[in-house]
This record gives C-alpha cells, structure tokens and sequence, in this order.
C-alpha cells in the first residue's frame, strides 16, 4: 500500500481518479464512434476550414469533447484574430 | 391494477443481476406484493439455484412458449413467502428458443395476476438481450464500481435509449466502502457522473452475500445484513417509496482524512 508520502507528492494518486480519467475518454470514443485519432484529424480540419475566412492562432484554440447529460458534444473555443494585416495594408 | 414489467440488465456478466434479481423479488414479496420473477438467461439458468428452488423445477419457460405445459404449471411457488413465484429457464436450449413476441405475451398473461413481473437477463448484447428489454415497462441497469462494468452498462444504456425503453435506472453493486475512503474505487457520484442516469440503489459488497446465496437463502431475507437492508430500500423505492440513499460516500470527512494521512494512506 502507498504510504502518505507518495499520496503528497503525488507519485501515487488514488487509482479511482485514474479510473474516472480513463472511463471519461473511453465513453467519449464509444459513445461518438470516434477514435482519438480521428478525433485530432477533425480538429484539423476544422481549423483549416475556419482559416480560409478568418485568421486564427492554432496555439490559443481549444476544441474538446465534452459531456452534457448522456450526449457528446463538441465544444470548440477559437479566438479569431484581428485583421491587423489588412488595414495596414 | 396490472402489474409493472421490470428487467434486470447489465452488459457485463458476473456483476450480480441475478443476485439482485432474487433479492429484488423476495424483497417485493416480503413488503406484501404478488411478485413473479422470470429466468431469461435460457441455457445458463441461474435465478434457480440464487432464490433455492432448484429441486423443484419441472417445466420451464420454454416449454411454456412451445405449448408443453401452461404457464401455472411452469412456475414455482416459494414456500418460504406468501407469493412469490418463479418461471426457470430452459437449461438445454438456446437464447433462440425464445422470441422477444414471446417473452411480450407470457407477460402480458402474468401483468393481470401480479403486482411485479421481475426479469433477469442474460449477459451480453444480442438476442437474449432483445427477449428481456422486449416486455419491459422499466429497465434497471446493474453495474460494479470498476472501469469495465461501468463501460458495458454506458453500452446497455445506450442500446435502451435507442429501443426506446429508457430511462433506465442504475443499481451500483458491491461498492466497498473501505476502498472508497481510500480513493482506490470509483464513488456512486463518479459513476452517475460518467452514466448520467438515476440511480435507485448502492448495495455495499458484503460476504454474507456469498454466505446466503451458498445456502439458496436470498440476504434480502434478512435485513439486519447490510446488502439485504440496501435491497430492501431498492424494493421501497421501486414501490414510490421516497429512501434516502445510504451515505457511502465518506470523501468530505475531514476527520477521517486526517487520520488516514497520520496513519499512512490506510
């Protein structure tokens, strides 16, 4: 058994948490038939396809599965940057 | 009034659906109901030996769906309650002796004669599956606090859904409150998270469940047991009953999380 010095320094976190953690991720790919794969490769595309209107820093874009009830929903949150380029120009 | 269609289900084999199943219908029977509890796991019976009445099985529900005998004669009157009753599954036979139209029409027979009609399932997704959802007017999904039985009710859950016959509801079996305390099992508040269904019952894992079912005496026989108590509080709710959920759940017990930090993690 971990004693409760691994528990502070965090080398043995609770294995339920760790369980939850895994569960989360397996249910979104069962529950959307998506593999987490396939899951960057819609991201991607996604971003490319909002980069042919507007500008966007891929660094500062979050795009996740999150769960709302019994339904998968994709979130996505991409800042759009201001057409700077344009103006000057 | 005629009687509710209730199945017991999971996904994952080996979680304690016919456990459950037993206890929930003697449970029924004690608080005074008609119960009936049917064995739809044809090939693997199993409700038999948990309720013991296994010496006691003459025609099954087999032979009541191919006409060689009628439905009274199929099924087995416990002695140790007023009325309760149980129709085994064939043991030699197959998940395909059986049509879901099938399993909709014995009910529909026994829906006038009693208060509960208690199915328990098979293990497994495919045509056993299809027979018990079939007749039911509520689903109870039964699954372990562990990632595979909790990943297999999520699939339960969703093929209920897609039938129609949700909401089902959850029984969290064998929680073992020790480990919980220690952050080494998943809590009733994780898993309804995860499964996003209601629940209507927590059984603690208690050994005088392995000690009753060894003596063919269901534990909810006796409710001065733990697991027998939470199955007692199951059937009360399944009644309309309002019970509060034992509080299992010790995480924001601050008193006992310091001393588990004193005495090093146990």
């Amino acid at each position: 058994m971990p004693g409760w010095m691994d528990r502070l320094t965090g080398k043995d976190p609770q294995s339920a948490n760790a369980a939850k953690e895994r569960l989360r991720l397996v249910l979104i790919h069962d529950r959307t038939d998506l593999n987490s794969e396939e899951l960057e490769q819609l991201k991607d595309d996604l971003l490319r396809a909002i980069s042919r209107y507007v500008e966007i820093d891929p660094q500062s874009v979050r795009i996740q599965m999150a769960q709302d009830g019994r339904e998968q929903r994709l979130v996505a949150d991409i800042p759009i940057k201001a057409p700077r380029k344009r103006r000057a120009g | 009034m005629p009687g509710t269609v209730v199945t017991i289900t999971s996904g994952k084999g080996g979680v304690g659906k016919t456990t459950t199943t037993a206890n929930l219908a003697v449970s029924l029977a004690l608080a005074g109901d008609k119960v009936v509890c049917i064995d739809g796991d044809i090939g693997l019976r199993n409700l038999d030996v948990v309720l013991g009445l296994e010496n006691r099985i003459v025609y099954d529900l087999v032979d009541v769906v191919e006409g060689r005998c009628r439905l009274r004669q199929a099924m087995i009157r416990d002695k140790r309650l007023n009325e309760l009753y149980l129709i085994p599954a064939a043991q030699t036979r197959d998940k395909s002796a059986v049509s879901p139209s099938d399993m909709v029409r014995v009910c529909d027979e026994l829906r006038p004669e009693f208060d509960w009609i208690l199915i328990d399932s098979p293990a497994g997704i495919e045509r056993g599956f299809r027979n018990v959802i079939a007749p039911a007017d509520l689903i109870l999904v039964v699954t372990n606090p562990e990632v595979s039985a909790v990943r297999d009710a999520d699939r339960i859950i969703g093929l209920i859904e897609a039938e129609e016959k949700g909401p089902a509801k959850l029984i969290l079996n064998r929680l073992n409150i020790n480990m919980v305390k220690r952050g080494d099992m998943l809590t009733g508040e994780d898993v309804l998270e995860l499964l996003a269904i209601e629940l209507i019952g927590i059984i603690p894992e208690d050994e005088s469940v392995v000690v009753s079912t060894n003596r063919g005496q269901p534990v909810a026989l006796d409710d001065k047991t733990k697991a027998g108590k939470a199955f007692q509080n199951i059937a009360r709710r399944l009644k309309g009953e309002k019970v509060p959920f034992l509080n299992l759940d010790e995480k924001s017990d601050f008193f006992h999380r310091l001393s588990k930090i004193f005495s090093g993690g146990e």
